[in-house]
């Protein structure tokens, strides 16, 4: 439940970005959002929604504009505070993008690394037992316990989401960023994954912002949507006043 | 009757091969011009070999059977050989490890030690082991110690290219995760770059056992340790049959550590 004066935990203030100098993808974006929100971002391909949430992270840098992220510029941030500022920020990739010869255990460590060290969290079977027993909890809270020591590359598409969820929630993030989560999974595991993620959002507090295609999981799993269209925000309205046929009038 | 007007004739059937231009039959003309004096120069001659076949039968005749007299000597020579080999291959995998690092594009931390890595590696693959055993042996002295280092330093020509290499070819979505989550350059090499290269660099490191292997038997003819050594001077004083015996020695060490590398190799994948 976000509150009128809870602080934003994003500002996004006047973001450009070109990638070959001349054909801007994202042409001055400016939005908000507050703490405990959750915000969908939508758009058709190349309307420059995976851009927009790399530039939120400095992941691409952004050619003009601010971005503030949970209170902190980054604007000329040494890369170490910029680490330090992305540790607090949980990403959720549209390729789950776990280390396929580890174990989901080690996978879900890795969440710790900049927080902890590299020594603690590298490999679960030197990692110490409070940081092995935060992951297992991590685990436990996307249902996948029972897998820890399975390698990540022999499991399902949803199964590998979901522990991509678990890494993430093992930095303690305020904030989930995360770019099509349920696009390369089946129907069903992509509904398991947004409602994970509503549930973990709702339960813990924490504020999200989500790409999809998914206009259904837009309306569903959103506080809010912010539609973009040829680098630009076209739309940017609560749930409650939409509904599909508005939002697909966007796409045309 | 109709069909057979449609032939094509003879003349208008297409070209069976691409024109020449004149310059490549030139470049044509020139090699062979080139392999024709390449073979002057380097003595081929039928009837030297046609006249050398009852030599080389006197040869064979004096090497059966092969003598068992020296047979302990010879098996600690290979012993010798072998440990070489071995130390010098876990020795260049180790240093091959942080040069490739900074060989690789995108992990090198600054371009200028990209180009010295890079360069450094090129030119420890250029220059053959046997012309680094010469120098060793001038530098630290006959014996194994020097063939080692030998090995060591073709390894990471070897090793670091095909690391650089893998590294580079990883998979870069988990890179990103972990750079997404604060991790810095060191975490990214160690959690998610080292994992996925581990396969490839353990065929590698393998590979380069069999290669050590085979160079060390013949780092000891300049007196850089091993077995070779003794080889050559079975060959020098004529005992053809002691020269058997270490051959067949050397052959069964060498298909003994190929056998055993492929079948690790394949239990890696």
């Amino acid at each position: 439940m976000s509150s009128e004066f809870s602080p934003a935990d994003l500002v996004v203030r006047g973001l450009t970005k070109s990638y070959d100098g001349h054909t801007p993808v994202l042409r001055g974006i400016d939005f908000a959002v507050p703490a405990g929100q959750r915000v969908a971002l939508i758009g058709a391909n190349g309307a420059g929604k995976s851009t927009l949430l790399r530039c939120c992270m400095y992941l691409i840098r952004p050619d003009a504009g601010e971005v503030d992220l949970c209170g902190i510029r980054l604007e000329g941030l040494s890369a170490s505070k910029l680490r330090a500022v992305r540790s607090q920020i949980g990403f959720v990739f549209q390729k789950h993008n776990l280390v396929p010869r580890l174990s989901a255990l080690s996978n879900v460590l890795h969440g710790a690394v900049s927080r902890t060290g590299l020594g603690r969290a590298w490999f679960q079977g030197l990692a110490s037992d409070a940081l092995r027993s935060e992951a297992m909890h991590c685990l436990q809270r996307v249902g996948l316990a029972h897998v820890a020591l399975q390698r990540a590359d022999k499991l399902s598409g949803g199964q590998s989401q979901r522990i991509a969820i678990a890494r993430a929630l093992m930095q303690r993030p305020r904030l989930i960023v995360a770019d099509e989560p349920a696009a390369s999974l089946d129907p069903v595991a992509g509904d398991e994954v947004m409602a994970l993620f509503s549930q973990l959002v709702r339960v813990e507090g924490l504020t999200m912002i989500f790409t999809s295609h998914d206009l259904t999981h837009a309306l569903k799993y959103a506080d809010r949507i912010v539609a973009l269209r040829g680098g630009a925000v076209v739309l940017d309205a609560p749930c409650s006043g939409l509904d599909v046929t508005t939002l697909r009038a966007l796409y045309e | 009757m109709s069909d057979a007007l449609d032939v094509p004739g003879r003349s208008s059937l297409p070209d069976r091969f691409d024109r020449i231009s004149a310059g490549a039959f030139i470049a044509y003309l020139v090699v062979l011009a080139f392999f024709i004096w390449s073979v002057q120069k380097t003595g081929v001659s039928i009837s030297d070999l046609i006249g050398g076949i009852p030599q080389m039968g006197r040869l064979i005749g004096e090497m059966l059977p092969p003598s068992t007299a020296r047979l302990e000597a010879v098996a600690w020579a290979l012993l010798e050989t072998f440990q070489m080999a071995f130390v010098g291959t876990v020795v260049g995998v180790i240093l091959s490890v942080p040069i490739a690092v900074l060989a690789t594009p995108h992990l090198s931390p600054h371009p200028v030690f990209y180009h010295i890595a890079r360069n450094l590696i090129a030119f420890f693959r250029t220059v053959p082991d046997l012309v680094w055993a010469l120098l060793f042996v001038v530098s630290v002295g006959l014996g194994p110690f020097a063939g080692t280092l030998a090995i060591v330093i073709d390894k990471i020509g070897f090793c670091g290219r095909f690391f650089a290499e893998a590294m580079e070819e990883a998979d870069r979505g988990p890179q990103e995760a972990l750079s997404a989550m604060g991790a810095g350059r060191f975490s990214l090499i160690m959690c998610s770059v080292f994992p996925a290269a581990m396969p490839s660099f353990i065929n590698t490191s393998l590979f380069s056992l069999e290669k050590a292997t085979r160079s060390s038997v013949i780092l000891g003819l300049v007196g850089a340790g091993g077995i070779g050594i003794e080889l050559k001077v079975a060959m020098d004083l004529f005992n053809y049959d002691e020269a058997a015996t270490i051959i067949l020695a050397i052959f069964a060490l060498v298909v003994l550590v190929e056998r055993v590398s492929s079948f690790l190799r394949k239990k890696t994948l």
